[in-house]
């Protein structure tokens, strides 16, 4: 028995048909949905901050809509997806709605729960947990009372229980993005939660899927070799040892080779021999990866030890304002003039009184996108100034939004660009990683059909 | 400095990412010939040292021969990462593309190296 999971989003604004397109092209077990990135849920609170009932991946719920007939003709399929994000329950109300509509009113959806630690926040100082950073070790303090979102990453455990009491779809809030192919992998083959190597295998399943269309061709830097207009997105193939196979819909477009598995194993990793995740530690220095057929990669010699004691939390608080503007400054004296341009802002808004914390000028178009690396070309003949702001205060930030458009007529000419009207004043979240102890944690799930979902009441 | 030399992208693909206000930039060998070469070349310092304009507080380098891939990790290398960064590549994105420029001197067995099949 081979599982077949498939992943059809990297993160929330991922391309919208991919989920079609796969399950039209492609019969899997499995389709995984991730769209929860470190900032989402802070972008997310503060939805939810306007709309107790927003805080939620909407995209998935249009893709609910786009897929439900292939539900109905594909009695095989479930989908696992971290689309609830701050909201779960107002997920699968929409979701529920969605399914009702179409006819699937008993349809069982999961809903994971237990991962948001706001709530518990005074909780978890009485038990001494200082939430301390991750990287700098210095605790939370003071900061605690700017936090608006504080999120474990849970593992595996609830997706698989919700699957034993028969969910369809299992809507989560922040678990480890791994953790959405162990969930399946452990419920299918019933993997005990110290089989180290197999939930390797199927965590490093997971990684390579996680982000969609990286894993088959997708930002790569050969990304001349490959058809990417119909990229096909990932599917790995489990079997109940923890082989593993990589693949993707006959006919899509991208490439599954040796060489792209590889670039995704190694995506955003620090030490390759102790890669974390809630359910295990997996070593990827023993991992090697082989050509089968034409799109088809045996992934093998995934090796894990004992999980983490801790769940890694994504803490994030708020932290002042930011800004950005652009404007296309053209000429043979392009360079000169844009700096002259960055300089017109700041003295102007020191002329007001301002002095912003941070700003940061780049000369987009003569090799600035790579900070301080080459001096730019001197036969530029137009650059893209674009200059950044920060300050605590959103006023500041306000003002020097302001300063942009003036220079269309008080500055130099050869200036464009300003359609886009004022540059927006958004509110800056900052990321807080820390860890807080497993047995201060408490995942829940519970599954109910289509029609109880959809007609839970706002306020629950 | 009439040393003769080749592009990393000759020899290698390269992805980046983000993990909080680090970056990792790995590097991953077209064939065996060229890990083995970019293992004694490919050091964290000399990639410390191309990307010096990010202030980066220091490099690791991690090996994995039997993927045939370098991974470098940049300490404090983005700015304040995805949340606080202001540069326009808040996290990290170009670095992979960014290194593949890196010089090297050409090796005797270069050929063993290039992408051919694989």
């Amino acid at each position: 028995m081979t599982l077949r999971i498939a992943n059809a989003a990297g993160f929330w604004g991922d391309w919208p048909s991919a989920p079609r397109r796969l399950l039209e092209t492609a019969e899997v077990d499995f389709l995984t949905l991730e769209y929860l990135a470190e900032l989402t849920l802070s972008i997310m609170a503060s939805q939810r901050k306007k709309s107790p009932t927003a805080g939620y991946a909407t995209d998935f719920v249009t893709v609910t809509e786009d897929i439900v007939s292939l539900l109905q003709t594909q009695p095989q399929l479930k989908i696992v997806t971290n689309a609830g994000g701050l909201n779960p329950i107002s997920c699968a109300r929409a979701v529920g709605k969605v399914l009702v509509k179409c006819g699937l009113e008993n349809l069982p959806i999961g809903v994971v729960f237990g991962d948001d630690l706001l709530p518990q926040m005074d909780t978890l100082t009485k038990e001494g947990c200082e939430l301390l950073h991750f990287d700098r070790g210095e605790p939370l303090g003071t900061l605690r009372e700017k936090v608006i979102s504080a999120n474990a990453y849970l593992g595996a455990e609830p997706i698989s229980r919700s699957l034993e009491k028969g969910a369809r779809i299992v809507i989560t809030g922040r678990v480890a993005d791994a953790s959405l192919t162990v969930g399946p992998a452990v419920h299918q083959f019933g993997w005990t939660w110290d089989d180290w190597n197999s939930l390797a295998a199927a965590s490093v399943a997971g990684h390579i899927i996680e982000c969609g269309a990286q894993a088959t061709g997708g930002y790569s830097t050969d990304w001349k070799s490959c058809q990417l207009a119909n990229i096909g997105y990932p599917i790995a193939e489990i079997g109940s040892d923890g082989q593993l196979i990589i693949t993707k819909p006959d006919g899509s477009g991208g490439q599954v080779t040796r060489h792209t598995v590889t670039e995704q194993l190694v995506y955003e990793i620090g030490d390759p021999a102790a890669y974390l995740t809630p359910d295990v530690i997996v070593d990827f220095t023993t991992v090697e990866v082989a050509a089968l057929a034409e799109n088809r990669v045996a992934v093998r010699g995934s090796t894990g030890r004992e999980a983490p004691e801790s769940y890694k939390v994504s803490l994030a608080y708020a932290d002042g304002f930011t800004a950005s503007g652009q404007l296309l400054v053209f000429g043979n004296d392009c360079v000169v003039k844009a700096k002259v341009v960055a300089s017109l802002i700041e003295e102007r808004l020191h002329q007001d009184g301002i002095e912003l914390a941070r700003m940061h000028t780049e000369l987009l178009g003569a090799g600035d996108g790579l900070p301080g690396m080459q001096p730019p070309p001197d036969d530029l003949r137009e650059v893209m100034l674009r200059i950044a702001a920060y300050d605590p205060r959103r006023e500041a930030v306000a003002a020097f939004a302001r300063q942009f458009a003036p220079l269309i007529t008080n500055g130099p000419a050869g200036l464009a660009g300003y359609a886009q009207g004022r540059p927006s004043v958004r509110p800056l979240y900052s990321y807080w990683p820390t860890t807080v102890p497993k047995e201060l944690v408490f995942p829940e799930v519970r599954v109910l059909d289509a029609n109880h979902w959809a007609n839970t009441p706002e306020n629950n | 400095m009439h040393e003769k030399t080749i592009a990393l992208g000759e020899v290698a693909t390269a992805r980046s990412g983000d993990k909080g206000n680090h970056a990792n930039v790995a590097v991953i060998a077209w064939r065996q010939a060229g890990y083995q070469f970019l293992e004694k070349v490919l050091t964290a310092e000399r990639v410390a040292e191309f990307f010096q304009g990010l202030d980066s507080s220091h490099v690791d380098r991690f090996e994995l021969p039997k993927l045939g891939s370098l991974n470098f990790l940049l300490y404090d290398a983005l700015g304040g990462g995805a949340s606080q960064s202001l540069r326009i590549d808040t996290q990290g994105k170009l670095l992979g593309t960014a290194l593949l420029d890196l010089q090297l001197p050409v090796p005797d067995n270069v050929s063993e190296m290039l992408r051919g099949t694989s």
